[in-house]
């Protein structure tokens, strides 16, 4: 065949919305060619998950293809009829999602959903089919396939759901793949086994593929051949390495910029012109603590078990300085999230001491710790920025809230003053205050929560995953603004986070979790360089970074 | 109430203008229910036996019944009484439901279950048959309406805000407030209640159509209010008898006045949600 296998050509996509149309794609030209592994890159609204859904037809009903054509095999597939597009679809060409678990009929097994699957596309009895899934399974490496084939989605890990999600995908050999961010909210080095997998499929099957990420690292490490969209147009296109080396486009140039790697520092990861002035303050001396100074947090052989369950926690013994920064670091499971509630004193501890500032306070059961002179000590800000503010709270009640609860102020003219300082030291315009969360975009909501979390001037802040929900770019300024808060105010910084290369750049010394139990813990630097553990030399190598030449080989 | 309310609760009229109509229907059986008694053009309880039984004409909008007494009046009149019991019946089971409910879904274990299975046996029971049986232990009393109605109702209450709350509570920002000195009461009266309000007000708009038709359905079967009070359920009783000689309007406009006010209510409810909920806004 001539020509490439898909071509889309100056694609138009529009909304309907409450106020009229929206335009998500606008004008969007790019070409695959067979077995070519093409990388669509952008931050949320770039409209390159619906670049893909466009293609695949996927539309939900308010959007539409207003002009432009996409030819797949010569044939432009906005204009065929719905029926014969079916066919197409499956067998042709496939998507895989974002999240596995949601895509995956969760009260019928996976054998029968793959067979599903085959059947609706290929005339073959019921038992060829139920051996064809079984192949799949084994193509996708899932352990003990004929076991696996009677199993149920709950019943699979995240991953795994995600290698059922593919052999699904592949089960009618298309030509084409689109896989829409198909390891968000996976694991590292689960992500890295299932892209390996994926690229190694792709490679062996001579599958073109489509993959859109936000992660620039994930792109260059996978695709030959990448092009980064911004606000619905095409900006830039470009093979990994130049792309990353010497991005030519603006929008491309902070992406590359804003993404951590494996040497940036903090105040790399934005453009200097946009830079705060905190330099000075870094490069101001931290005062030695005077001799006898308790530490600011002394963990002692703590446990957590629900119920009686295992233990999520145990045995975790950690101490902090006042003013340091330590990141905790695990995958899910790993029981980093049980440690940072427990610490924030909002769970209770089955054993173990806390000690803050050389008081104990583990011992204060976690529904009187409201009322501890140690509560506006602690604060803690939430991973996802949509969920961690109240719906019903505009930004200005969600940070007086703290302020009228602990800090005993009354509504008036002191507390709304107080407000706008808060709002103003984490760079949020103070007519947003006005507004309710659903009105603010992600990088605003975060900054709410982190306004609210200093604003009664905490000694440790924890937080937990703060920049995991947010685009690299408004990520790169978060961090900054965190780092600054915390010479500012002296803060100590507990940094839970499965994103290695933000917890390197964050914190001065790293704890690693797995299965509820400390592998490693050093200075971060150090340990980032010459990981001790076979599980953190893993956790660091599964990191896809950029600039790094394509792990695969593509034949 | 502010501007940006106005508007958007404007936008939705606009896209679902059944929902004005239902407000608007809404509003009017609150006046009658408050101004009526003193604007009716005849005594509701005074009977005029020589004018008894006359179809609906200019004097009598709604014809008059077998002692004469004028039925538009009652309708109207009967307005007040039928809106105040289905008010305060579902205003007790919301305020008890909700907390007990909310309470449940945020403290789960033990008490959940407890409560759980205590609904569970409430709901057991065919819901009117309980609802008389109580009004004929408590007394035939209008308290004792409310009560049963409210008790009837009260398992979708405890039911709804216990899922309501169940899925919220580990959302961050309920941790958030803790963070920032909430006790767990604070959180949920503070916090979860109000973020329920939207998707309660619903029920209850739906729910007081059905307290309207619960408690004429208790006069209609003689529990609960006594004649001569006007009353909806009592008129349709009283004119059922006299249906199969041909004179409708005597059960023809309690019957209309009751599914009337029954679909304002289940119609504002379902523009209510839209309202009340500030995500829709943008």
């Amino acid at each position: 065949m001539t020509g490439p296998l898909l071509r889309i050509e100056d694609l138009h996509v529009s909304f309907s919305t409450r106020r009229g149309m929206v335009e998500a794609v606008r004008g969007v030209t790019l070409s695959v060619d067979e077995g070519e592994v093409l990388g669509l890159v952008g931050e949320s609204g770039s409209g390159k998950s619906v670049t893909g859904f466009a293609t695949t037809r996927l539309l939900d009903a308010a959007g539409r293809i207003t002009a432009g054509r996409i030819v797949f095999r010569g044939q432009d597939i906005t204009q065929i009829p719905s029926g014969d597009f079916r066919h197409l679809k499956g067998a042709a060409m496939s998507m895989i999602f974002q999240n596995p678990r949601a895509a995956l009929n969760p009260i019928r097994a996976i054998g029968q959903q793959l067979a599903d699957a085959i059947l609706t596309h290929r005339r073959i009895s019921k038992d060829e089919a139920r051996a064809a899934s079984l192949d799949l399974l084994r193509a996708v490496q899932i352990r003990n396939p004929e076991q696996r084939m009677t199993a149920f989605p709950h019943e699979l890990s995240g991953g795994m759901c995600q290698r059922v999600m593919i052999a699904i995908a592949i089960s009618c050999n298309p030509a084409l793949l689109i896989a829409d961010e198909p390891t968000t909210g996976l694991d590292v080095t689960t992500q890295k086994v299932v892209m390996d997998l994926l690229a190694a499929i792709a490679a062996e099957r001579g599958m073109a593929t489509i993959l859109i990420t936000h992660d620039l690292g994930l792109a260059s490490r996978y695709c030959r051949r990448v092009v980064v969209m911004e606000k619905g147009r095409l900006v830039e296109e470009a093979e990994p390495l130049e792309l990353f080396h010497a991005p030519k486009h603006p929008y491309s140039k902070r992406l590359v910029a804003a993404s951590p790697t494996v040497s940036s520092r903090v105040e790399d990861l934005v453009p200097d012109e946009e830079r705060g002035p905190f330099l000075a303050a870094r490069l101001a001396p931290k005062p030695a603590p005077a001799p006898g100074t308790p530490l600011l947090l002394d963990i002692k052989s703590l446990t957590k078990r629900y119920d009686d369950g295992p233990a999520a926690i145990a045995d975790f013994s950690m101490a902090m300085a006042a003013g340091e920064s330590v990141g905790l670091v695990g995958e899910s499971g790993s029981g980093k999230t049980t440690t940072s509630r427990t610490i924030c004193r909002l769970i209770d501890p089955t054993e173990g001491e806390i000690l803050f500032d050389g008081y104990s306070i583990g011992h204060v059961p976690a529904r009187d710790f409201h009322r501890s002179p140690f509560r506006k000590d602690i604060q803690i800000v939430f991973q996802d920025p949509n969920e961690s503010l109240n719906p019903r709270f505009n930004g200005f009640d969600c940070i007086a809230h703290p302020l009228l609860r602990l800090g005993k102020m009354k509504p008036g003219a002191a507390l709304t003053k107080r407000v706008r300082e808060c709002a103003e030291r984490v760079g949020l315009p103070p007519d947003l205050l006005e507004r309710f969360p659903h009105q603010l975009s992600g990088g605003q909501k975060a900054r709410v929560g982190i306004a609210r979390a200093i604003a009664c001037r905490p000694r440790l802040l924890v937080l937990d995953e703060p920049t995991a929900a947010l685009d690299v770019s408004v990520q790169a300024v978060v961090l900054q603004l965190l780092d600054r808060l915390r010479r500012e105010d002296n803060l100590a910084f507990l940094f839970v986070s499965h994103d290695l290369n933000v917890v390197r750049m964050m914190c001065d010394r790293t704890i690693v979790l797995r299965n509820g139990g400390i592998v490693e813990e050093g200075e971060s630097r150090a340990m980032f360089e010459n990981p001790k553990t076979d599980y953190t030399r893993e956790l660091i190598e599964a990191v896809p970074h950029i600039g790094r030449a394509p792990a695969l080989a593509v034949t | 109430m502010t501007a940006a309310t106005l508007r958007h609760a404007a936008w939705i009229l606009r896209g679902n203008p059944l929902t004005g109509i239902a407000a608007a229907g809404v509003f009017a059986l609150v006046l009658i229910a408050i101004f009526g008694p003193s604007i009716v053009p005849y005594d509701p309880v005074s009977s005029d036996v020589p004018q008894a039984l006359q179809p609906p004409s200019w004097a009598h909008l709604a014809g008059t019944d077998q002692l004469g007494r004028d039925s538009f009046s009652r309708l109207i009149v009967a307005t007040r009484l039928d809106l105040t019991i289905a008010v305060s019946a579902v205003g007790v089971s919301f305020v008890l439901g909700a907390v007990i409910g909310s309470l449940c879904g945020y403290i789960g274990g033990r008490l959940d279950r407890a409560v759980g299975r205590f609904v569970d046996v409430l709901m057991a029971f065919p819901l009117f048959v309980l609802a008389m049986a109580m009004v004929a232990a408590l007394g035939n009393r209008i308290e004792n309406i409310v009560i049963a109605t409210a008790i009837i109702n009260l398992p979708f209450y405890i039911r709804f805000s216990r899922a309501e709350v169940n899925i919220r509570r580990n959302l961050g920002w309920v941790e958030a407030a803790r963070a920032c000195g909430d006790s767990h009461l604070s959180v949920v009266l503070r916090f979860l209640l109000p973020n329920i309000l939207p998707a309660m007000a619903v029920q209850m708009s739906l729910n007081l159509g059905w307290a309207i038709l619960n408690a004429a359905g208790l006069s209609f079967i003689g529990l609960g209010v006594t004649p001569p009070t006007p009353e909806w359920g009592i008129m349709v009783a009283e004119g059922a008898r006299f249906i199969s000689t041909g004179k409708w309007w005597l059960v023809a406009f309690p019957g209309l006045s009751l599914m009337l006010a029954v679909l304002c209510f289940n119609l504002l409810g379902d523009g209510m949600r839209d309202i009340l909920d500030p995500r829709m806004r943008t």
